[in-house]
């Protein structure tokens, strides 16, 4: 029965192929430009996210230098009727890395709730280049675990990160910083510490993080080597990097681990909230092109349906006479709107496919992002499911109407009317 | 003698048209037809015959009364009740030829039998053509319906109509648009129809020779058999 209805909707199309046609070419049109523009702007969220989320620790444990909270004044007095001359107990002897290191690593390793760790330890230095230092910072890090984790190595722009573990007292400037010091990979660089303790290390790679501010200060190291500069223990560790099996945790997770451990504890989502906008924003604008375009589409169903069925009422009327009811005069009006969606869809996921690819390999260099070459796109089947999704709402919204008037025509009047 | 259940049974059928002034246009409309019984309604254009023969279709739900089909009270049921007495039951032959001119010949004969869907594709099929074969137009099968002349789609549409094997097919002035000789065809095929097969047929018509041929003829004036 339902068979029937569809074979009939089939004639009917093929008797009109020019204007099913025309209907589903409005809808492979918004289709298509849906995808391009959902995969194009998805790529270049990613892309910017990248910069930052990337290389960002989800958690990052710390010890900051403060004053303590309770200054000793406030403890014995009351505060509100009294004015106190003295008041600034001031931070001293503060330890700068994180206390118990070692064991918050080992319990931070064991949690399911975590992928992976990685320490790090900075240390301010000057760069002597000549006659003139340049004030820098070295940090300690692990080069497996940062580039695990936090893709290090994708920002590498001459060199091999590794080296920095198989080479004793190698380093990674910042790209800027090698500018400045007009060094090459091979070259030897001197650092000075705010102690006036010196190192010679050997340059082995660049580090390019699209930021250049950045760059012009930063280097890497291995972790031994701050230590080893600072003339510190193994332990000690000034910051710890962790990454989660979901981001979203990241807040409550930093909040739990300040308190047990008694360190600073900063999510991704407070220190990056401008990111989060950016990203929503141009998700949002694709969305709405998209939807707009399919709205347009779907109108236009609407008319191509409306004159078909009023081009077809005898057909509809002798239906009725030969034993088709109300409703399967609508499904056979409903499986025509909805073959166009379907048809006019899918053919619209293919070139939007075909148009990704394209963008795909059009160059886009940047100094800024050495490991991109062309422009970012993102194939998420997320956003072809949704194409096809809202390809079929619309159809079925546009098809509805004409499809309930057809059910209702009365083939007394038509058939009367010859 | 027992009496048998009439095929159809009108009982007070009384309709109105509200444009542009409320007019009755039937007037107690009360009748039987028994099985295999050859019926002719006949009167003056405008009298009402279209209007009942869509009454008695079931296509027109508009009116008042009872019908009865196989001894089954039809008013009052829904949309799709309807539909499938009219794809079962009635055999319906328009005036106009009405065929869909995005089918085949042979579909326009299948269509309301798969629409029922009892029987295979190709039963159908088989069906089809021989009702096509009883009415000369096998040759024009896989034509497309309008590429026939008014006859032979007549003929055609009454192979349509025979194809679920209903009760009783109904037509509407089925001659009035043809000339004499298919008029005499479309006649014979009726005739044939009748003797050979046992069908019921409630054929209106204002042709006179073409009424006194039939095994009744009931007459209309304004809106009431006479
Ligand atoms: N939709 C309608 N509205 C108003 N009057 C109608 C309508 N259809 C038919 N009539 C009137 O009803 C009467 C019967 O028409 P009809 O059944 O077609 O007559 P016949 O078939 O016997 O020629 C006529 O007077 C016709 O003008
Ligand atoms: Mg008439």
């Amino acid at each position: 029965m339902v068979r029937v209805n569809l074979d009939i909707a089939k004639s009917l199309m093929t008797a009109r192929w020019q204007q099913t046609g025309i209907a589903a070419v409005g809808v492979t049109f918004s289709i298509t430009m849906f995808i391009a523009l959902l995969g194009f702007m998805n790529g270049l969220n990613s892309m910017l996210d990248g910069l930052i989320i990337n290389r960002t620790a989800h958690v990052r444990l710390y010890n900051d230098i403060s004053p303590t909270k309770n200054q000793p004044i406030a403890i014995g007095t009351d505060s509100t009727k009294e004015h106190h001359f003295i008041h600034s107990l001031k931070a001293t002897s503060v330890r700068k890395d994180i206390y118990n290191a070692p064991q918050i690593m080992q319990a931070l390793r064991q949690d399911k709730r975590v992928t992976g760790i990685a320490p790090r330890l900075s240390a301010q230095i000057l760069y002597n280049a000549g006659s003139i230092d340049i004030t820098g910072v070295l940090n300690g890090i692990e080069a497996d675990a940062e580039s695990n984790l936090f893709h290090f190595s994708d920002y590498i722009s001459r060199g091999e990160a590794k080296d920095l573990n198989s080479i004793p007292n190698a380093v990674i400037l910042g790209k800027g910083v090698a500018e400045k010091l007009l060094v090459e990979p091979g070259d030897v660089v001197q650092v000075t510490t705010s102690l006036g303790n010196k190192l010679s290390l050997k340059v082995v790679a660049f580090f390019q993080s699209g930021i250049a501010e950045y760059d012009k200060v930063q280097s890497f190291v291995s972790i031994e080597t701050v230590q080893k500069l600072l003339g510190v223990s193994k332990s000690y560790v000034s910051d710890i990097q962790v990454k989660l099996t979901d981001i979203t945790l990241a807040p409550a997770y930093a909040k739990e681990l300040s308190a047990v451990y008694q360190v600073n504890a900063e999510d991704i989502q407070t220190a990056n909230e401008q990111f989060e906008t950016g990203s929503f924003i141009r998700s949002l604008i694709s969305y709405a092109v998209g939807i707009t375009l399919l709205i347009v589409a779907g109108f236009g169903i609407y008319n191509i349906l409306n004159m078909m069925i009023y081009e077809k009422m005898d057909t509809i009327a002798i239906l009725k006479a030969t034993g088709f009811s109300g409703a399967d005069v609508r499904s056979i009006f409903m499986y025509i709107a909805l073959s166009i969606g379907l048809v006019g869809g899918l053919v619209g996921l293919i070139i939007g496919y075909v148009l990704l690819r394209i963008i795909d390999t059009i160059p886009f260099v940047t100094a800024a992002l050495p490991t991109i070459n062309t422009y970012p796109v993102d194939y998420n089947p997320v956003y072809f499911f949704i194409g096809i999704t809202f390809s079929l709402i619309t159809t079925a919204l546009a098809g509805f109407f004409p499809s309930r008037k057809a059910s209702i025509v009365d083939p007394v009047t038509i058939i009367r009317g010859k | 003698m027992i009496k048998t259940e009439p095929i159809l049974k009108a009982n007070g059928i009384e309709k109105y048209f509200n444009d542009p002034v409320r007019v009755k246009v039937l007037d107690n409309i009360c009748f039987e037809i028994q099985k295999g019984d050859f019926v002719a309604i006949t009167g003056k254009s405008g009298c009402g015959k279209s209007t009942l023969l869509y009454i008695l279709s079931t296509l027109d739900t508009d009116y008042d009364g009872q019908l009865w089909l196989e001894g089954k009270l039809t008013s009052g049921k829904t949309d799709k009740e309807l539909a499938l007495i009219r794809n079962q039951k009635i055999g319906f032959v328009f005036q106009f030829h009405y065929l869909l001119n995005e089918f085949t010949v042979l579909k326009n004969v299948m269509l309301p039998a798969l629409k029922l869907g009892q029987k295979s594709k190709e039963e159908i099929e088989h069906d089809a053509i021989q009702n096509l074969k009883l009415l000369g137009m096998d040759q024009k099968a896989l034509k497309n319906a309008n590429q026939l002349s008014g006859g032979e789609k007549q003929r055609v549409a009454i192979a349509r109509a025979l194809i679920n094997q209903p009760l009783i097919i109904m037509g509407d002035e089925p001659t009035g648009n043809l000339d004499n000789k298919n008029t005499d065809i479309v006649y014979d095929i009726f005739k044939e129809l009748s003797t050979t097969f046992q069908q019921t047929l409630l054929i209106v018509t204002h042709d006179q020779e073409f009424a006194a041929k039939t095994h009744r003829t009931l007459v209309m004036e304004d809106g009431r058999m006479v």
